[in-house]
């Protein structure tokens, strides 16, 4: 109650859920075509390596202006991305290997610069080591505008050339056949991720962008089988995911990055257990119904039998003992207490069991339908 | 524009001296192509042949260390709205968010300019291949919930929404049931009887002469090529495919069609 009468008072409070909805819009929405191109450890490992991008465009500028700092993470991850094309093109070494090394090379570099930076006398060197974990409780009113400035334009690029980029995705050979520069939407596309993670660096922290960009279009994909929804389902889930977790941080003084990473997470899980279609409880569920169902029908068919090959009386109580060695005993009295719950079967006070002449036609319903052929392909 | 001595008809692709290596092994040595005018052509080979790499390099998306390539006399940058392309159905990720008719809206695409989306008009084209496909009632189905075969015909309704003139397929019978594939053939008879042109990568040598008028037997090096009754001979097959040909039944199978027995 508290957080959220604060949200509408008091301003810093408002600052921050703008400015990680914002970060999480942005990323949710351009981090889906990471999720459907496969780019999740590309994005990570551009994350790591924008690091020392920001603190060089301090140490060169001396300013600590969101987008100086911005521009200079931006650099640093195109930097990055190329390093690791390059390797793989002029060497043997396979593109995770050059992921990884990439990732390294310019996340140490960035904590050597870092750290010298700390050791300098001057006032400004204040803030840049909340790029590590992110801090959402320093942002101010210029932090939110720039990510919002930044953060459309690469929301206006997904739009703009949207058919490219859904086609360059899904088949990009195909793309090419109708003359389509893949190459250069290629790396536009990952340019707008370099975006994607570039807004939020500051708030979240360069270590852990990286779930920002995936984990909200993991989430988003559970619901949908539309590119737009997805998209836009993985945007507000994003922002979800930005508001909350930025809030929970400032009022319980947590880190920022590792509290919206956790909220992030808590989405996918979710999301991956309970979406409809795909969500892991309701196939469990829907594979114990059926074997279920099975079973029943199966009881079912073995006292049809048995009743079959007693001619003139088809409700004849039978032993259920050949049928319990054949299906085993738990399975076949669970199925024979709901059949007669249903008024499909019925136990005699002899204590064999037949079938009542409404479990007969059943039956006999049953055994037709399963013998028809299936019209599919 | 070149023209066929034996048909009189234009050719409609034109491949000469085409060399394409990786690394320093040679998949393509000096191959010549030549597919007349409103053929169904089959090229045949073994694994490793070149078949895919030679419709690829046909269609731009490699570039051969040497040779040229004429689509109906011209190079392919002219030419590119006159082709489409079938590829491999094993070559995409079929878990994308989207569905049967959105893929086949994709044959429209080419004709948009940039920033354009697909429209009616383009969303009644795509339906109207995915019917003559037979698939209009799969049109909101999402993709991964299709079967193989029905998944190679949406493939088709999207090259067949291009309105090409040739239409180049890699293993269009790949992993489909027997209706699919009489489907598929009747489509493709269904093309050559409007004039236009198809070459398809194909592995049952034993259908060759059924589906296909002309055929290219290829490997590295093209081995023969010209109409099925002449070149497909178990003499060139056994070229093609070295000493692995048995004689099955009077009928010459490759090697396969040798390991799927």
């Amino acid at each position: 109650m508290d957080v959220l009468g604060g949200l509408f008072l008091d301003h810093t409070l408002r600052t921050v859920a703008l400015g990680s909805a914002t970060l999480g819009i942005v990323s949710g929405a351009l981090g889906a075509f990471a999720v459907l191109r496969r780019q999740a450890l590309l994005g990570d490992a551009m994350s790591h390596a924008a690091l020392p991008g920001v603190a060089l465009a301090f140490l060169i500028t001396g300013s600590r202006t969101p987008l100086v700092l911005m521009i200079g993470a931006a650099i640093a991850g195109w930097l990055a991305a190329v390093a690791i094309v390059s390797v793989v093109r002029a060497s043997r070494i396979k593109t995770d290997t050059a992921m990884a090394l990439t990732l390294s090379v310019f996340f140490g570099a960035g904590l050597v610069v870092l750290t010298f930076i700390q050791r300098q006398p001057a006032a400004g060197k204040a803030g840049l080591d909340r790029f590590l974990f992110g801090q959402a409780a320093a942002m101010l009113e210029s932090d939110v505008m720039t990510m919002a400035a930044v953060g459309a334009l690469g929301l206006v690029g997904l739009v703009a050339l949207w058919k490219e980029f859904k086609l360059l995705s899904f088949d990009p050979d195909f793309a090419a056949t109708l003359g389509m520069p893949t190459r250069r939407l290629d790396i536009l596309l990952t340019s707008l991720l370099v975006i994607a993670i570039v807004v939020g660096l500051k708030t979240v922290g360069v270590v852990l962008m990286s779930a920002m960009v995936v984990a909200p279009g993991a989430a988003a994909r559970q619901w949908t089988n539309r590119l737009g929804v997805m998209v836009t389902l993985s945007a507000l889930f994003g922002a979800a995911a930005g508001v909350l977790g930025a809030l929970l941080s400032t009022t319980a003084e947590t880190s920022t990055g590792p509290t919206i990473v956790l909220v992030a997470t808590g989405l996918v899980a979710v999301s991956l257990l309970f979406a409809p279609a795909r969500g892991l409880v309701w196939a469990r569920m829907r594979a114990w119904r059926s074997r279920r169902m099975l079973a029943l029908e199966a009881v079912m068919a073995d006292l049809a039998s048995l009743a079959a090959q007693h001619g003139s009386n088809a409700t004849h109580p039978h032993d259920i003992g050949a049928l319990n060695a054949v299906r085993g005993r738990a399975v076949v009295e669970r199925a024979l207490i709901e059949l007669a719950a249903d008024g499909l079967a019925r136990q005699h006070d002899t204590g064999g069991w037949s079938l009542t002449p409404r479990g007969l036609a059943e039956a006999d319903r049953l055994a037709r339908l399963r013998r028809a052929p299936s019209d599919h392909l | 524009m070149r023209t066929s001595l034996r048909t009189g008809r234009a050719f409609a692709i034109q491949a000469t001296d085409v060399t394409l290596a990786y690394q320093q092994q040679p998949v393509l040595w000096d191959v010549d192509l030549e597919v007349p005018q409103g053929v169904l052509m089959a090229i045949v080979g073994p694994n490793g042949a070149g078949k895919t790499t030679l419709l690829r390099t046909v269609l731009g998306l490699l570039q051969p260390a040497a040779g040229e390539v004429l689509v109906f006399g011209k190079p392919y940058a002219d030419q590119r709205q006159r082709l489409a392309y079938v590829p491999q159905r094993g070559s995409v990720d079929w878990d994308f968010p989207t569905t049967a008719l959105d893929i086949v809206t994709m044959g429209t695409y080419g004709g948009l300019g940039w920033m354009r989306r697909p429209g009616a008009s383009e969303r009644a084209r795509a339906a109207a291949a995915l019917a003559q496909v037979g698939m209009e009632s799969y049109a909101d189905r999402q993709i991964s919930q299709l079967s193989g075969g029905q998944q190679q015909r949406v493939f088709l309704a999207r090259a067949l929404v291009q309105n090409a003139d040739v239409y180049l397929m890699d293993e269009p019978f790949q992993g489909v049931d027997a209706t699919t594939e009489r489907a598929i053939v009747e489509l493709l008879r269904a093309l050559r009887a409007d004039g236009k042109t198809v070459v398809a990568v194909h592995h049952d040598l034993q259908t060759v002469p059924e589906y296909f008028d002309e055929v290219t037997l290829l490997n590295v090096r093209r081995i023969a090529g010209g109409p099925v009754n002449r070149v497909f001979t178990e003499e060139n097959l056994r070229l093609t495919y070295g000493g692995r040909v048995a004689s099955i039944g009077g009928r010459t199978l490759g090697n396969e069609l040798e390991a799927t027995l």
